[in-house]
């Protein structure tokens, strides 16, 4: 009996902004559900922050709300749109977190709205983890297998510390319940290590509860992914492996697909729990997730947890398979039946079987430590990487090497060359091994070739004797290429097996790469491409989802319509995120409707890119030179290919674009000649002074010498940063010459092939970052967006606003600007551009000729696709044809929005509260230069601050209305602060401040209470510190500007203290600016929610 | 752990060929030498010690589409049966290592002491499309000395007999009857005809209280009877069901002592009712098959390994010389027949493996159903 007729609109719940252990895979799969849904007939209504995502294009669903996903804003959404049904298990902890709170606090029954997809108890039971210990217990008393870690549950210090005899002494596992990623949990050796991670998990849970657990380290840990129908079939799409064993969180572990070391009968045991499980929970339609620990020396098995929901796993299990998890599950939470809903990529079979692989998946995750420097780098049982790359091969050896060098990271693949000294001490190198690190399977392979066994490798690490086995085969291999006389066909074949790449064989044999690929082509050993199919060829597959091997035959079907390539952006990193794969999807939807088949080669699992339905041909290949090349080649064998779009994936297709074009690719839109100008300091400088520009007073230096006769010109301080970076990696200010000096000592980036950039840092500059189209004959300004926070904090950490608050008459000042760059320069399509305004002058601090991070902000903010206009542009459209066609509004542009549109704040969201320090503190939450937001969301309202209060609650809970106000600024700011604090008064708020701050604000006649510095301790008569008081709850709203080095440790307490209690923490007194004004709008009368269909149709009405 | 090392490179050179002249090349895995048989493509990611052992691959030389092959070794538990029956195994990486708690030796170790000969390092999806476009078809593995020109080869393989018309049933069966006991109370008794069965399924059975005696494929409908069962079960095996002789089947509808087929044996009991048998294009062989049983509407994951398959109409009911007869379940991937239920005696069977051994535990509850039958 197919879908249910009682449902005829449903409101989904996108997971929010990009943060470690949720991020892109929930727009992938709430896109998935979204589309499904509307083909079904109903109505959609979806409600998501975050804007970076495909599935808040206004295409996707017929009500988008660009609103907080928090409970209050939900409400309002559900008072509007009166939805039937509620999906939760779309948007990960964020999505189940708000809908349980929605149905406690009675709303969802007040009006009529039935949970689908998975229940509220169904959700308790899978999340809270001692009633799941129930349901395993139950599970092994019906089926005889599976058990729980022994634990205990604790509310309190002293339950916890009264629980480790329970549960057999230390090392101990402890983890808050309701937090996602596995934050705050981790493992404790001895009591101190217990009292300070159970301290933070306490806080961290929703419910105060936390579990404290029996350690499994060093198990084999795997993943089924099940999905359920309402006929109760159910149906295991994809198993996991982790090569990284227990205490490795899946999220930072390098997995694998299908399992490889389970004998059928060891598989179908974790088979029958997993079924079990997900009955006993009561998941009625849809897909789960079961995390299982088993012992390589009995084969027990501990079930460790399940999610009653799609999660990062489910989105890799459906790239990894074919099987679309999002998309059925959407299907089966209204009512569909597994057999009844076709196998897209067979079109024949039924989605009621389990997919089967004749390939090897391996995902590797991808970090960003060297943002957080002071950051614990061991990989614990907390999620820390911020992005993944997948890699499909024929055979683990290949999957592994492609999936390393999918990563982009300069030490990721295995190095056989010995240019940096040998291998190093097998001893030291084994211990080190011992330690889960980013770098662990580097450290392995080096220890196996400075001469380790295979069983004090098994010894020191736990990794599967198997994938031990396959690095030493790597090894191997290796070795041979090193000791060949020449390299023949035969041993190069192997080598290319094995997913060994040209520029890695150059390395072993002293060649360039580009040598290694012309004998390779000579011998005509080219790859073939295989179909992802999920059922290792039984049956036709009908999309061509390929990925690369060194076998006999391709299954590349010919074409005749022209093709487009877009390199996409690679696996999710601090800087290049999302963002970027939403405009490689637009192109690609884009140029599929101007008559061109469309071909994405990207290496991300999480992303809409590579879910097959998004381009007519889907690549699941790295983003190398080499890889890329291939994929030219056979589609240049398929058919005419039209070009190869570099533009929209960031820096990593963008620093593809000049090697392409040496090997003969057509690169359309920017030229790589253009890109040049744009990126090489030196030559954007002749654009600047060609244009008549100004440039900051800059310098590059190659020495400390050099850097300092800079600095001495223009004048401290500066901001210095190795040059070709993206994320202002490296960026610092410095205000002296000793500071200098450690800054080019301590930074390895630099040489004389890659000078420092030294440039004078204009202070109290307002930043302005602008989006604009550019056809060779008319600018089209996508938008202008103001900074919140002043310059010297990166665009991407910075909060901003469009249109603009205060530069209404810079507009046209700005728009020959840009016109000029990108005249000179020679931009086809998209060019972004850093202005700073300080006084009078304009300053160009850069200019990317490339999609930005800000583009999907600016289309959703002004409701005009910037990216399918780009893609366009590349490919010979004009602007005035897109406007004519309709794609660009008829007239005007993002600098000329009519007076009464609607005001867009971005504000970023840091990863704060994930990274400690290896004595356990927090790292400091100040921003700079350089970038470390890992997302962001958007606010969209009528006035600034309403738009600035949503961005608030979106991205870090909601403002705070009364209560107590926390109030410590840098001498620079007291001026401002008096205002600013008045205005605080005048809400009702109680002032509290450090002395220097409260002197300032007395004078001023602003009452407000001193409390002690946490350098100072506690008082004479045990008045707390402002620390204190955090951490007990009595302060709602931290303001903390950075001042001087005797003030950076009290700050750096405050802030950590405010990340732990997670009190908002404003650090710029824009910021707070900002924020009152926010207050200023949740106290003035009701916030009102509206979706960007209705925001648009207004704009448009407007225009 | 057992390391049985890393086989040098370069190792000794291997050829695939079919008999409609496609061939593949690779390097020798297991016994040097050469081999024909059927060539067959199993989809099954696990368990490839089971299907080794499995006496229905008589005379089959099995292509694995995942491939990676041997990683967990060969234990003494997962056996199906005494001894590997494939008569030639394809595989794209062979394992050189078997990494398993309970592995004693390594896949290519058994494969080489038993003779087996098979090729690694084949384009093994290429292969597996060539079997599924122009279905199952003879072959022949030749490594070391015995590769010889291309045309000599391709003339070896077409002269060897196709599986169509074979009855291999004697080959596999055991020599002797014997008994398996019922675990706990014995609540039952069963006479299983051996066709070729798996060690899993008298197991299964023996669980659910249930004395087998299993008896050669020989077995006359009179040694069958004066074991005096609770019911009969038919196995199980390789070969074209056209050839088998249908009178123990027969003997046992007509008293209507309750019958179980599987696989083969469900074959049997189609054909004792009258249905037609005919062999698919290139079979259903994997551990991931949705079928669905009729009744219920439900759907079960399964495992398969059958190249023929039953003749009778999908809807409605049929009348054969033992009464009204449905189709119970059917595969819905392609809409084969997958089992039979006799309405007005205590006869079904089915197509697939509930015994699983192996695949997913999904369609075990049939031995239950086989027990209730006998409990009348
Ligand atoms: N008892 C344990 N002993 C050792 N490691 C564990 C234990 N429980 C969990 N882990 C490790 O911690 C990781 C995170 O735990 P999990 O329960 O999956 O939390 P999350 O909800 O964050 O995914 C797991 O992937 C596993 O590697
Ligand atoms: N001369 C300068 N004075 C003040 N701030 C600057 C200056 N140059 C750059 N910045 C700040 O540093 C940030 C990063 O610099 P940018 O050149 O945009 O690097 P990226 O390529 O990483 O985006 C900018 O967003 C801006 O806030
Ligand atoms: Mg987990
Ligand atoms: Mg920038």
């Amino acid at each position: 009996m197919p879908k249910r007729a009682d449902i005829r609109s449903v409101l989904v719940i996108g997971s929010g902004p990009i943060v470690i252990g949720q991020a892109a895979e929930f727009d992938y799969s709430g896109t998935q559900a979204c589309r499904v849904l509307r083909a079904e007939g109903l109505r959609v209504i979806l409600v998501n922050p975050n804007p970076a995502t495909i599935m808040t294009d206004p295409e996707i669903a017929d009500a988008t709300y660009i609103e907080p996903a928090t409970p209050e804003f939900v409400e309002k959404i559900i008072a509007r749109e009166r939805p039937d049904a509620l999906l939760p298990t779309m948007g990960g902890q964020t999505g189940l977190n708000t809908a349980i709170a929605l149905h406690e606090t009675g709303v969802l029954k007040a009006y009529g709205v039935e949970l689908i997809g998975a229940d509220a108890d169904a959700i308790r039971k899978g999340e809270n983890r001692e009633r799941f210990k129930a349901v395993v217990e139950a599970v092994r008393e019906k089926i005889g297998h599976g058990e729980s870690a022994r634990s205990v549950i604790c509310h309190s210090m002293d339950e916890v510390l009264a629980g480790v005899g329970r549960i057999g002494g230390y090392p101990v596992v402890v983890r808050p319940s309701f937090t996602m990623g596995g934050a705050g949990s981790g493992f404790a050796h001895d009591e101190a290590e217990l009292r300070r991670i159970a301290e933070v998990a306490l806080t961290l849970s929703p419910t105060s509860e936390v579990l404290l657990e029996e350690s499994i380290m060093g198990w084999k840990e795997y993943e089924l992914e099940l999905m359920r129908d309402k006929n109760d079939n159910v149906v295991v799409v994809c198993s996991i492996e982790n090569l990284d064993p227990m205490s490795v969180h899946t999220g930072d572990s390098i997995t694998v697909a299908p399992a490889m070391t389970l004998t059928d009968r060891e598989y179908q045991i974790l088979r029958d729990i997993g079924i079990a499980v997900i009955r006993e929970v009561g998941v009625d339609t849809g897909g789960c997730n079961i995390q299982f620990g088993v012992d390589p020396a009995t084969g027990r098995v501990i079930v460790i947890e399940m999610n009653p929901r799609v999660s990062r796993s489910s989105a890799l299990a459906s790239k990894a398979t074919g099987f679309p998890i999002a998309k059925i599950a959407a299907r089966l939470a209204i009512g569909y039946t597994l057999d009844e809903i076709p196998n897209d990529i067979t079109g024949e079979t039924p989605a009621s079987f389990e997919p089967t692989l004749d390939y090897v998946v391996v995902k590797a995750p991808r970090f960003a430590f060297e943002k957080f420097p002071d950051a614990d780098r061991t990989l614990t049982t907390t999620m820390k990487s911020v992005g993944e790359a997948m890699a499909i091969g024929r055979n683990f050896p290949q999957a592994l090497n492609k999936a390393l060098r999918s990563l982009e990271k300069r030490d990721a693949p295995f190095a056989f060359d010995d240019a940096g000294g040998g291998p190093g001490d097998r001893d030291r190198l084994l211990e080190a091994a011992r330690r889960p690190a980013e770098d662990r399977i580097a450290v392995v392979m080096r220890a196996i070739r400075a001469g380790a066994g295979r069983e004090e490798l098994f010894e020191a690490t736990k990794i599967d004797p198997w994938f031990i086995d396959q690095l030493f085969l790597i090894k191997e291999i290796a070795d041979e290429l090193a000791d060949a006389a020449e390299l023949g066909p035969e041993l190069l074949a192997h080598a290319k097996r094995h997913g060994i790449s040209d520029a890695q064989i150059a390395a072993i044999r002293s060649v360039s790469e580009d040598d290694v690929r012309r004998t390779r082509h000579e011998l005509g050993i080219r790859p073939v491409y295989k179909t992802v199919d999920t059922c290792a060829a039984e049956f036709a597959a009908r999309t061509p989802y390929f990925y690369s091997s060194y076998d006999d035959e391709s299954e590349v079907a010919p074409r005749t319509r022209p093709a487009v390539i877009i390199l996409g952006s690679g696996p999710n990193r601090i800087g290049q995120g999302v963002e970027f794969d939403y405009s490689c999807v637009h192109a690609s939807f884009a140029l599929h409707d101007a008559g061109y088949e469309t071909v994405m080669v990207n290496c991300n699992p999480e992303t809409v890119s590579t879910d097959y339905d998004t381009s007519d041909r889907l690549y699941f290949e790295p983003l190398t030179l080499e890889d890329v090349l291939e994929v030219v080649h056979a589609e240049q064998q398929a058919g005419p290919v039209a070009g190869v779009v570099v533009q929209l994936g960031g820096q990593t297709p963008l620093g593809l674009a000049q090697a392409l074009k040496d090997n003969g690719v057509p690169v359309v839109g920017t030229s790589p000649e253009a890109i040049h100008l744009a990126e090489d300091r030196g030559a954007f400088g002749g654009v600047l002074a060609r244009t008549g520009l100004t440039a900051t007073e800059h310098g590059t230096a190659t020495s400390f010498t050099e850097a300092k006769a800079v600095a001495d010109e223009v004048g401290y301080p500066v901001l210095v940063r190795p040059s070709y970076v993206l994320g202002g990696r490296g960026m610092e200010i410095v205000y002296d010459e000793e500071r200098l000096s450690a800054y080019i000592a301590e930074s390895t980036e630099i040489g004389p092939e890659r000078p420092v950039l030294v440039d004078r840092f204009l202070d109290d500059a307002i930043e302005i970052d602008v989006d604009a189209l550019y056809d060779g004959a008319e600018i089209y300004l996508g938008g202008v967006m103001e900074h919140i926070e002043e310059a010297g904090i990166h665009s991407g950490d910075s909060a901003c606003v469009l249109p603009p608050l205060t530069l209404g008459g810079e507009t046209g000042r700005l728009r020959a600007s840009a016109e000029a760059i990108a005249r000179d320069i020679g931009v086809r399509g998209l060019i972004n551009i850093q202005f700073a305004l300080a006084g009078d002058v304009l300053y160009v601090l850069e200019a990317n000729p490339r999609a930005s991070r800000t583009v999907p902000f600016v289309s959703k903010a002004t409701a005009v696709p910037l990216a399918k206009a780009a893609a366009r542009i590349s490919l010979g459209a004009t602007i005035a044809q897109l406007r004519s066609e309709g794609l660009l509004p008829p007239r005007g542009d993002g600098g000329t929005l009519p007076p009464d549109a609607p005001i867009s704040v971005k504000e970023a969201v840091l990863p704060w509260s994930r990274f400690r320090d290896p004595s356990g503190r927090w790292t400091d939450t100040l921003l700079g230069p350089e970038m470390r937001s890992t997302g962001e969301v958007m606010g969209i309202d009528s006035i600034f601050g309403t738009a600035f209060a949503k961005s608030q609650a979106a991205a870090y809970g909601a403002l705070p209305t009364k209560g107590r106000v926390f109030l410590s600024v840098a001498n620079r700011d007291k001026r401002t602060v008096v205002f600013l604090a008045r205005a605080l008064a005048d809400h009702g708020f109680s002032l509290l401040a450090t002395a220097g701050t409260a002197e300032v604000l007395r004078r001023h006649g602003i009452e407000a209470t001193v409390v002690r510095k946490h350098s100072e301790g506690p008082g004479p008569d045990g008045e707390p510190t402002v620390v204190r008081l955090i951490h007990e709850g009595r302060i709602d709203l931290i303001v903390n500007t950075p001042y001087g080095a005797d003030g950076r440790v009290d700050g750096y307490e405050i802030r950590t203290a405010a990340v732990a209690r997670g009190v908002p923490c404003l650090t710029t007194v824009q910021a707070l600016a900002a924020a009152i004004q926010g207050i200023d709008a949740l106290t003035g009368g009701e916030v009102e929610v509206r979706s960007l269909q209705e925001h648009s149709r207004r704009l448009t009405a407007a225009r | 752990m057992t390391a049985t090392g890393a086989a040098p490179r370069p190792r000794v050179p291997a050829v695939l060929v079919l008999e409609d002249g496609r061939t593949f090349r690779g390097f020798a895995f297991g016994a040097v030498g050469e081999t024909f048989g059927e060539a067959v493509f199993s989809t099954g990611m696990t368990g490839y010690q089971e299907t080794l052992t499995d006496p229905s691959y008589h005379r089959q030389v099995v292509v694995m589409t995942a491939p990676h092959v041997g990683n967990t070794g060969m234990n003494d538990e997962d056996q199906e049966s005494g001894r590997i029956w494939v008569s030639g195994y394809v595989v794209r990486d062979p394992s050189r290592v078997a990494s398993s708690w309970r592995a004693r030796r390594g896949l290519e170790e058994d494969l080489t002491a038993q003779g087996v000969v098979g090729i690694g390092g084949v384009d093994t999806r290429a292969l597996t499309r060539h079997l599924r476009e122009r279905g199952a078809m003879r072959v022949g593995i030749f490594s070391g000395t015995a590769i010889a020109g291309d045309a000599a080869m391709l003339a070896r393989v077409r002269a060897t007999p196709g599986m169509a018309g074979a009855d291999l049933a004697n080959e596999v069966s055991c020599a002797r009857p014997y008994v398996v006991p019922a675990v706990g109370r014995r609540r039952f008794t069963v006479a299983a005809l051996d066709l070729g069965m798996k060690s899993m399924t008298p197991r299964r059975m023996a669980e659910r209280g249930i004395e087998v005696h299993v008896l050669p494929a020989t077995a006359t409908a009179e040694q069958v009877e004066a074991l005096e069962p609770d019911g009969v079960f038919l196995s199980n095996g390789p070969g074209d069901p056209d050839t088998a002789d249908l009178s123990v089947v027969r003997a046992a509808l007509d008293r209507g002592t309750p019958v179980f087929g599987i696989c083969f044996g469900h074959e049997l009991l189609g054909r004792a009712l009258g249905f037609r048998t005919y062999k698919l294009k290139y079979g259903h062989r994997g551990i991931n098959q949705p079928v669905q049983d009729r009744a219920t509407g439900k759907v079960e994951i399964t495992a398969h390994n059958h190249g023929f398959a039953v003749d009778a109409p999908l809807d409605g009911t049929a009348v054969t010389p033992y009464g009204r007869a449905e189709v119970s379940h059917v595969c819905l991937n392609d809409d084969v027949v997958e089992g039979l239920v006799l309405l007005d005696r205590p006869a079904f069977s089915v197509q697939y493996h509930p015994e699983a051994a192996a695949g997913p535990h999904d369609a075990r509850h049939l031995f239950d159903r086989f027990a209730a039958l006998m409990e009348g």
